[in-house]
């Protein structure tokens, strides 16, 4: 199958037009030495039925969220996407443009966008958003830079209790950024504020993570204080979803608002597309990277919109620009942006708020059941580390032979937390899930 | 003009209801963290949120609405199979950090894209990881910097770039921390290997090369350049913006390159979005393959697939888990359907683009005169003389005619440039639509100036002024202080200059 559309005919009145035999004159510029002189060795051509059948066989042999009561997390949530988002985003006019660079063509995905960042800039209390990044841990790399230009400095802080990901991404991205990263250890599933303001000390940003990766509320506010105490750039790394319930980031002091979009609107997808967002204070509007929108007038005084700000992009900068992006998650930060408008406030609020009271339920059943809380003393959303007692990835197994998927091993990033288990309550978990999820691990 | 969704929210109203079940603890959140003031997201019933949506697509232009030759983007056709498949429950609700086993499917499907993009670039390794062209960049020179410094050569910092270069090739040097050494182009709109030559030392840590340029042309050159920085002991980097145009025709990795990333949003037809998502991945010659980034996806001695994580001399990670795995979705399946006839495909996508320049080249002028790859670039320098019209009054005049415009105003060496790029899915009937209207445009440049100056007329906008929005840097919706939608109209005026993107 191809999707091809010229006839042999419209292929020899071309070649006539262009004034050559054959398609491989066309080609005599390639050297004859680096001309590949045999076939691409790939599998035969599929028809669309034969196609979807192989991809449906793939598909069959991984067990998602619909073969397995899911209580895995860990930056990636099961919450609810509305049909709504599927709709919009099948539209073609949406689907299959390009990066809006004519306006007049865009207006469309342009004024999307534009409410998208306003939508962003209202649940993290910052003044400026731009079109979004790749991911969360992307942005964070992208704070890194804003902040090393803003203050000239040349160390970051990493709170340990900040996702892994975006810790090995960070630290992935300082070699060539010339920046030292600093974590800072968590003590009992939080940070300590005056640890981190010993840390902070000649530091271009703090990063910390709000609820952090164990679940666990930080104590935001002093970790931004401690932060602006050493004029480092406070950054909160938050989830979308929380923030009907938890305070944004702007109103307790932070500088940047970063985060992982996918909970506000994305599919799992086993780890992406997703969208990354990044919001600030005005005051670093023109250090932003990425694509921003403005709002501007057309030839006849009417309102419109188009790309914004763009002398701090590569394609005018170039080796001075903010960021080498260029591509970014336009679609996904679309379904954000509907995801949102379907909630509202209060629809955001009471994901919030039904996610907090299962997660407390999950609590009390687990314990219940024998496990304890690894943070006992910590307030936390919608995931919580929880010790059961034994070998974790031996109870992941035994519980998905039971079909549920107890959680991530939180083993795999930190010593200590062998018998650990970081377990994920979204909105769509029920009761009886949970006690199922507790019957199978007290067994 | 259309209302902001925000303009059309009534306090109160609600689209959404979330499940509560009865019966549950109150959970505690201390009093300072939580939100004091709800955010102002907008408050409307479902149908009304879809008809926003719905009358925003409409103001909107893609490759499903009509011809988009935007220059070096690759706007071919999406199949709508791709789009059922992706969204089959085993991809789309698969976690990120399921269990090896619990997502073989997954594991396979990506192993496999791997093995294609090998045989299709002639390299050795895959990493699907980066999340677009411009992240695959610097994931290349991370590589890059990670190879010299296991040798101790540290000091390799150079990396040179011509002078046709997407702006992202110098952003993401300096994002790896190297300089820009720029190279010329010679009359032939090949890299100028004379200045080459002198600009590569053993400072120089690699090329980074678009082949076909962004003139659409292929480097006629190529091997001497290959020998040139080999060398000198120094890697070739490719960027793969126009893989397009030689897919089974010529392998980077014959050509001599070392590392190549491939843009799945372009050649492997992932839709765009409006902006996004891509897909980035690079493909690297057996040498740099331990520092490709954790995990990797492989294939066990037992059949199985899984993730390893053991690769100690890593240059980390560029992005969570293993890449966007929705685009690896979309573009295998692409792939799958064309297998061998990628050629035909590639083949295709120059023979239409040559048909183009065919019957462009004498009414508009061309800054290279020689048979073209996927894309060729144009000049209006000749309407801008004569007529006072620009680049960017084409572009907004085609607009009239139904079509997307070319990429204006790049490549930079190209005054008043006009890049187009047709694709291999376009119907000759297309072809000749869009070449009619270009010649439309240029007589009516000589006999109708001002068409082109006020075009476009048939867009639900006039020509937006892209000053006036930097100036002002109205970046987000102010509510009650927002500037008034259905104030009068301001005085239509004269636009300041501008420029295209």
């Amino acid at each position: 199958m191809s999707y091809l559309s010229l006839t042999d005919a419209d292929r020899e009145a071309m070649l006539t037009a262009i004034g050559v035999g054959s398609v491989d004159a066309l080609f005599e510029q390639i050297p004859a030495g680096v001309r590949f002189d045999r076939e691409l060795d790939l599998e035969p051509p599929l028809s669309e039925q034969e196609l979807v059948a192989h991809l449906e066989e793939l598909a069959a042999r991984n067990v998602d969220a619909g073969r397995e009561v899911s209580f895995l997390g860990a930056g990636i949530y099961d919450h609810y996407v509305p049909a709504l988002v599927d709709t919009v985003l099948s539209r073609g006019e949406f689907l299959t443009a390009y990066t809006p660079y004519q306006p007049e063509m865009s207006q469309g995905i342009l004024q999307a966008i534009f409410e998208y960042q306003t939508a962003i800039c209202e649940l993290t209390g910052m003044d400026v958003s731009n079109a979004s990044g790749y991911d969360g841990t992307t942005v964070a790399t992208d704070a890194c830079y804003v902040a090393k230009h803003a203050t000239g400095r040349t160390k970051v802080v990493v709170t340990e209790a900040t996702n892994p990901q975006v810790r090995q991404v960070v630290k992935t991205y300082a070699v060539g950024f010339g920046l030292e990263v600093v974590e800072v250890p968590h003590r009992d599933g939080v940070t300590d504020p005056e640890e981190l303001r010993r840390a902070a000390e000649d530091a271009a940003c703090v990063i910390f993570q709000q609820p952090n990766f164990f679940g666990c509320l930080e104590p935001a506010p002093e970790l931004a204080a401690a932060a602006n105490d050493a004029e480092a750039l406070a950054v909160a790394h938050v989830d979308p979803i929380s923030l009907g319930v938890l305070e944004a980031p702007g109103n307790y002091g932070c500088a940047l608002a970063i985060g992982e979009g996918q909970s506000a609107g994305n599919y799992q997808s086993y780890g992406g597309p997703h969208y990354g967002f990044l919001a600030a204070r005005s005051e670093f509007v023109r250090r932003m990277p990425g694509r921003i929108v403005g709002e501007t007038l057309d030839a006849a005084g009417e309102r419109g919109y188009v790309l914004t700000l763009q002398t701090r992009e590569q394609h005018i900068r170039r080796e001075k620009a903010t960021s080498n992006i260029t591509t970014n998650q336009t679609l996904l930060a679309l379904a954000g942006l509907v995801h949102l408008s379907w909630l509202g406030p209060q629809g955001l609020r009471d994901t919030g708020e039904t996610c907090l009271a299962l997660a407390a339920y999950a609590k009390e059943r687990l314990t219940a059941a024998g496990a304890t809380l690894a943070f006992p003393d910590q307030a936390t959303f919608k995931e919580f580390a929880v010790r059961v007692g034994r070998p974790v990835r031996e109870a992941i197994r035994e519980a998905r032979a039971e079909g549920i998927h107890p959680g991530y091993a939180l083993c795999r990033d930190y010593h200590g937390l062998d018998d650990a288990l970081l377990v994920a309550v979204t909105e769509k978990r029920t009761r009886e899930e949970i006690d199922r999820l507790a019957e199978v691990l007290a067994a | 003009m259309t209302k902001l969704i925000y303009e059309k929210s009534q306090v109160g109203r609600r689209a959404s209801e979330i499940p509560r079940p009865a019966g549950l603890p109150d959970a505690e959140v201390p009093a300072e963290l939580r939100r004091a003031e709800p955010p102002r997201l907008p408050e409307l019933a479902e149908p009304e949120v879809l008809r926003h949506f719905t009358e925003l697509s409409t103001r909107n232009f893609g490759i499903d609405t009509g011809f988009y030759p935007l220059g070096s983007c690759t706007m071919k056709y999406n199949p709508r199979v791709n789009e059922r498949i992706v969204a089959l429950p085993g991809f789309k609700d698969l976690h990120p950090l399921q269990e090896e086993e619990g997502a073989q499917g997954a594991l396979e499907l990506m192993w496999r894209l791997q093995e294609i993009l090998a045989e299709v670039t002639g390299l050795d390794a895959v990493s699907l990881q980066p999340a677009a062209g411009s992240q695959g960049e610097l994931t290349g020179l991370m590589l890059v910097r990670a190879y010299f410094d296991e040798r101790g050569d540290a000091k390799r910092r150079k990396v040179v770039i011509p002078d046709t270069a997407h702006g992202t090739n110098p952003a993401s040097v300096t994002m790896a921390g190297y300089e820009v050494t720029p190279v010329a182009t010679d009359p032939r709109g090949n890299i100028d290997v004379d200045d080459l030559r002198e600009k590569v030392t053993e400072e120089t840590a690699a090329l980074m090369l678009t082949n076909p340029s962004t003139l659409g042309l292929f480097d006629e050159n190529i091997e001497e350049i290959t020998r040139i920085f080999h060398g000198a002991g120094a890697l070739m980097y490719y960027d793969g913006a126009n893989l397009n145009a030689v897919c089974g025709i010529s392998r980077p990795g014959d050509m001599g390159f070392d590392i190549v990333h491939i843009n799945l949003h372009k050649t492997f037809s992932q839709p765009h979005g409006g902006g996004g998502p891509g897909g980035g991945p690079i493909a690297v010659r057996k040498t740099l393959e331990p520092f490709l980034p954790v995990p990797a996806v492989i294939r066990r001695d037992d059949g199985s697939f899984g993730l390893d994580y053991d690769r100690p001399q890593t240059i980390g990670k560029v992005r969570a888990f293993t890449g966007p795995f929705g685009v690896f979705v979309r573009s295998y399946a692409f792939i799958r359907s064309y297998g061998p006839r990628l050629r035909e495909m590639s083949e295709v996508a120059v023979l239409n683009a040559n048909y183009l320049l065919a019957r462009l080249k004498d009414a508009y002028d061309l800054p290279f005169d020689r048979h073209c790859m996927h894309e060729f670039v144009l000049s209006a320098r000749t309407l801008k003389r004569e007529h006072g019209i620009t680049a960017l009054d084409v572009a907004k005049r085609l607009m009239d005619y139904g079509f997307h415009a070319p990429t204006i105003y790049f490549p930079l060496i190209v005054p008043e440039a006009l890049m187009i790029e047709p694709t291999e899915t376009e119907p000759k009937e297309i072809l000749d639509a869009f070449c009619e209207a270009m010649l439309a445009i240029a007589r009516e440049a000589a006999e109708e100036p001002e068409l082109l100056k006020d075009a476009p007329h048939d867009r639900p906008v006039r020509r937006l002024d892209e000053v006036r929005a930097a100036k002002r840097a109205i970046v987000k919706y102010g509510f009650a202080e927002h500037p008034d939608p259905d104030g009068e109209p301001v005085e239509p005026r004269q636009l300041e200059a501008q420029k295209g993107a």
